[in-house]
């Protein structure tokens, strides 16, 4: 079932929680809601389910308003942050429980019940742990109970808060997998909150960034990495690097550091630049005076990761750079080191336009390897 | 003319549904239960004082031997909410730090002051402390002490229904305490006693005084367990309580309004402060 | 090498058997002894005695009256109590605060001060009361004024048992419940309930402790007649004055209730701790592996 947005606002108190807002969210995906906290991205969740009352707007599941509707009545799954489940009530009877409020006249009958429990547990992998109690499961099986409850009545749209906040991060790494899994197979329309990236990225087919109660972003995960829209998604998503200039003579100017700016985006503002889409170079190029200083190397992982300091200009925080074993053997760097280093590709805001351009550079020097 | 556009449905406030259901039909029940039970009676006393006038009503709560009853009742709370706070601390750290075999039977047998019923706990303690009692036998005559009839009966009265307030207030702050602030004093060289006075018993202090206040509030209103003790000498052992149940045994329902209003006034004051006390030290000690 | 000890203020056995035994003795002085001394008191001129005094028929009326009162008095707070706690604890509303510091009144209020309210409005010159009298119905002096105290008294306790339990408890598992479509009856029977029942039980024993026990507000608004309006604490009372021993045989019957109170608390709070302990256990480990 889809489900669509419209206008919908909530303020709690002087603090507004959600700015007025629309979003649509297909039937069968899975989005997830990225931010940090007081996003206002739980508030939206939970608007959505019900829970929370928005103060304009409407939700509409497919072609049904349900801005009206009671919680109870909405029928939706949701996944509580800490799961909220049924202290007293064994795993089995938690799952049922959905069930077995049911109105006489749609109950099924209790072997229907007990069989359905069954299939809802072989599903979450959970069916030798029936008869615990909740205290006696770990993290990851309340987890999953918590979502076995949660789609024992088979609700269209599912919709879990930080599902995996609570788990160390191996266990998030495979529940993550297995709820894609489960989604591949049963096609509910699902969305989830969270504050860590990587898992909005792995497990959404669209990422809604918000903040300060608004929708900064909705795209593709590996479009929202590629072209942000705003500093925010940016700053956010990932690692970046940024330098602040003045527009002078066809550069962007800071300190002793430029950077060759195309004449058409000639103007002051920042260049915001991911650590792959620069090189290191022994000297200054035609495109970029940048000299850095290497403060950290850190050689763990696919490629190494350089920190580094400007030299005689500023930055807010260190650059981060990404450089492949092979290339950082050739380079021979160690703390301390000077290097100089220039862009390939940058977004630029500009201090005058909202939106920013992309500019890139044609690669100068293949030759400008030389030893430091 | 307006230009914006606006659908009429967005403008239309939807009626916020809680989620739980309830709200109507128990905070209805409350608010009528408490006006019933509570508030109307409170509205009565006010109007029976109202219509005395205050010379009259300043005349009945300034009687001299009114004024003794207070005096006796204030003293002799203060009394035994000090001993309370002393005993209480004993009680509640023997509880809380030691194992020892009756322990458990010691902790159920703490709440017996409240479980008792407090005409019953008079008779007991009457019949005890008189001259033919148990105690009172060896206290007169071994130490020349008498306690019933005195003011020394109602203070062992009013301590005796309070008791549990510090333990039951001590006890939960005691049992929460972390262990590594007493170690942190301990590697920096601090004696036990230093420990104690320095580290753990700022950190009791505000339950303690919510637990001795808590005491003193009760004993001030304390009236089955006193009146059988006390002997009810004028001017020297009758508490304010029995003053109010003297003028309603004489009929005289403006005086003992007057004076119950007197009683009643102290004590709101000193919930108001107990519950602001509370709010404050609770702010501070758990960062709510 | 000296064996790795942990020490806290206080662990001396010097020290620590010192304060135990000042303690039991002060204990056995001041709570023991009198406890003692009730039933020593009470069968002080045999069995026999005892027997007669309770089968006395005053104190049979006196003992029923009392029952009747704590039986009407139990239920009607009993309801007060869950109704007031889920209010305050699962909804915002402004006068929520108030509301609870009103609940306290009662017990900061003299119980002679609280039957002297009721006397005050429901009395033959109160201004209800004088209504009342018009139309022949008499509250005071009579079981319903007796009620009605009794319920004034003790009206905080349930609430107050309750209250702390639901708010550390919050309301997740109850919207949860909703969710999943449980109807009010359903999310109170099946979920709430199950976690504050044994709070729910401590409440109802300390209301009923203090109903058969009250004493100062049921002297002023009883008139204590004999077979008609006295109840067992007030009998204790008449007694006293001058056949001491059958005082203490009624008062014996208030002990026993205090000690059963004590008894059943006991074992609702280690009911209460086995559950908390079920519900913070260490997770067994249980070999399971997601998505292999």
């Amino acid at each position: 079932m889809s489900i669509r947005i419209e206008n919908v606002a909530k303020r709690f108190g002087a603090f507004q929680a959600l700015a007025p807002l629309s979003l649509d969210i297909g039937e069968g995906e899975m989005v997830g809601l990225l931010g940090p906290s007081g996003s206002g991205k739980t508030t939206l969740l939970r608007i959505i389910a019900g829970l929370e009352g928005a103060d304009t707007g409407r939700i509409w599941f497919g072609s049904r308003d349900v801005s009206e509707l009671h919680v109870r009545d909405r029928r939706v799954g949701f996944v509580f942050q800490h799961y909220a489940l049924f202290k007293h009530m064994t795993v089995a009877d938690n799952v049922a429980f959905g069930l077995e409020v049911l109105p006489r006249h749609e109950r099924p009958s209790s072997a229907q019940i007990k069989q359905r429990v069954g299939d809802l547990l072989d599903m979450v992998q959970l069916n030798h742990l029936a008869q615990r109690f909740p205290a006696q499961l770990s993290g990851g099986q309340k987890q999953r109970v918590a979502l076995a409850r949660a789609l024992a009545t088979q609700p269209e749209v599912l919709l879990m808060d930080e599902p995996f906040g609570a788990l160390d991060a191996k266990v998030r790494k495979e529940l993550r997998q297995w709820l894609r899994q489960l989604h591949e197979e049963l096609k509910f329309t699902s969305v989830f909150v969270t504050h860590d990236q990587d898992e909005a990225l792995e497990l959404s087919d669209q990422v809604v960034v918000m903040s300060h109660g608004r929708i900064e972003q909705v795209d593709e995960p590996a479009k929202l990495y590629a072209s942000p829209q705003s500093r925010f998604v940016f700053d956010f998503l990932g690692h970046v690097n940024v330098f602040e200039g003045q527009s002078y003579r066809g550069r962007l100017n800071q300190g002793q550091a430029w950077i060759q700016l195309p004449e058409q985006h000639l103007d002051s503002g920042e260049l915001y630049m991911r650590p792959h889409e620069m090189r290191v170079t022994a000297n200054p190029t035609t495109i970029a005076h940048l000299p850095l200083k290497v403060m950290a190397v850190n050689p763990v992982g696919a490629e190494v990761r350089l920190e580094l300091v400007p030299l005689g200009w500023e930055t807010s925080s260190p650059w981060e750079l990404g450089l492949s074993h092979h290339e950082y053997q050739r380079w021979s760097l160690k703390r301390g080191d000077q290097v100089y280093v220039e862009p390939s590709k940058a977004h630029f805001f500009s201090q005058h336009t909202a939106a920013p351009s992309e500019i890139s550079w044609p690669c100068t020097s293949t030759a400008g390897v030389v030893e430091v | 003319m307006s230009s914006s556009v606006v659908n009429s449905n967005d403008m239309r406030r939807p009626r916020h549904k809680r989620v739980l259901p309830g709200l109507g039909l128990t905070l209805g029940t409350s608010v009528l239960f408490i006006s019933l039970i509570l508030l109307l009676p409170l509205s009565g006393l006010v109007m029976q004082t109202a219509e005395m006038g205050w010379e009259r009503y300043w005349f009945v709560i300034t009687d001299p031997q009114v004024v003794a009853s207070y005096r006796l009742t204030l003293v002799s709370a203060l009394w035994a909410s000090l001993f309370n706070g002393v005993f209480g601390l004993l009680l509640a750290w023997v509880l809380v730090r030691y194992e020892f075999p009756g322990r458990r039977l010691l902790d159920a047998l703490v709440d017996l002051p409240f479980a008792l019923p407090t005409a019953v706990a008079g008779i007991t303690l009457a019949t005890l402390y008189s001259d033919e009692g148990w105690y009172g036998g060896w206290l007169s005559g071994e130490l020349g002490i008498q306690v019933a009839y005195t003011p020394l009966g109602v203070v062992i009265a009013m301590a005796f229904t309070s008791i549990p307030f510090v333990v039951r207030t001590v006890q939960p702050v005691l049992e929460e305490m972390a262990v590594e602030e007493e170690e942190a004093g301990m590697t920096l060289g601090a004696s036990d006693w230093t420990v104690f006075r320095r580290i753990l018993l700022p950190s009791l202090w505000p339950a303690l005084v919510t637990g001795a206040a808590l005491s003193f509030t009760r004993s001030l209103g304390e009236f089955g367990a006193v009146i059988f003790i006390a002997g009810n000498m004028p001017y020297v052992s009758e508490v304010t309580s029995l003053m109010i149940f003297m003028r309603l045994q004489e009929f005289d329902f403006a005086a003992a309004s007057a004076i119950a209003s007197v009683v009643l006034g102290v004590s709101l004051l000193l919930l108001l402060l107990i519950n602001i006390w509370q709010a404050r030290f609770l702010r501070r000690f758990q960062g709510r | 090498m000296a064996a790795k000890q942990s020490h806290r203020v206080g662990d001396h056995p010097l020290v620590k058997w010192t304060l135990i035994i000042v303690t039991l003795l002060l204990t056995s002085i001041l709570l023991v002894v009198p406890l003692v001394g009730i039933f020593h008191q009470a069968f002080a001129l045999g069995a026999a005695h005892y027997w007669a005094s309770i089968a006395d028929s005053y104190t049979l009326h006196a003992i029923l009256l009392t029952l009747f009162v704590a039986a009407l008095t139990v239920p009607l707070n009993l309801v007060f109590g869950i109704m007031l706690a889920w209010a305050v604890t699962r909804f915002q509303f402004p006068g929520r605060k108030l509301l609870m510091t009103l609940m306290d009144i009662p017990f900061a209020v003299s119980p002679v001060v609280a039957g002297l309210l009721y006397l005050l409005l429901y009395g033959r010159n109160g201004w209800i009361g004088s209504w009342l009298d018009e139309h022949s119905i008499q509250l005071m002096f009579a079981w319903p004024g007796i009620v009605m105290v009794t319920v004034f008294v003790t009206c905080p306790f349930v609430a107050r048992e309750l209250i702390p339990l639901m708010q550390q408890h919050g309301r997740e598992e109850e919207e949860a419940a909703v969710i999943l479509g449980a109807s009010g009856w359903q999310v109170f029977r099946r979920v709430t309930f199950p976690n504050i029942k044994w709070a729910l039980l401590y409440g109802v024993i300390l209301t009923n402790a203090r109903a058969v026990g009250e004493f100062g507000a049921v002297s002023v608004v009883s008139g204590s007649i004999r077979g008609e309006t006295n109840t067992l604490p007030l009998h204790v009372q008449l007694l006293y004055q001058d056949e001491s021993v059958a005082a203490f045989a009624s008062a014996s019957l208030l002990a026993g209730i205090a000690l059963l109170t004590l008894i059943i608390k006991a074992l609702v709070e280690w009911r209460q701790s086995r559950q908390d302990k079920l519900a913070n256990a260490e997770p067994l480990v249980v070999a399971d592996k997601v998505g292999s």
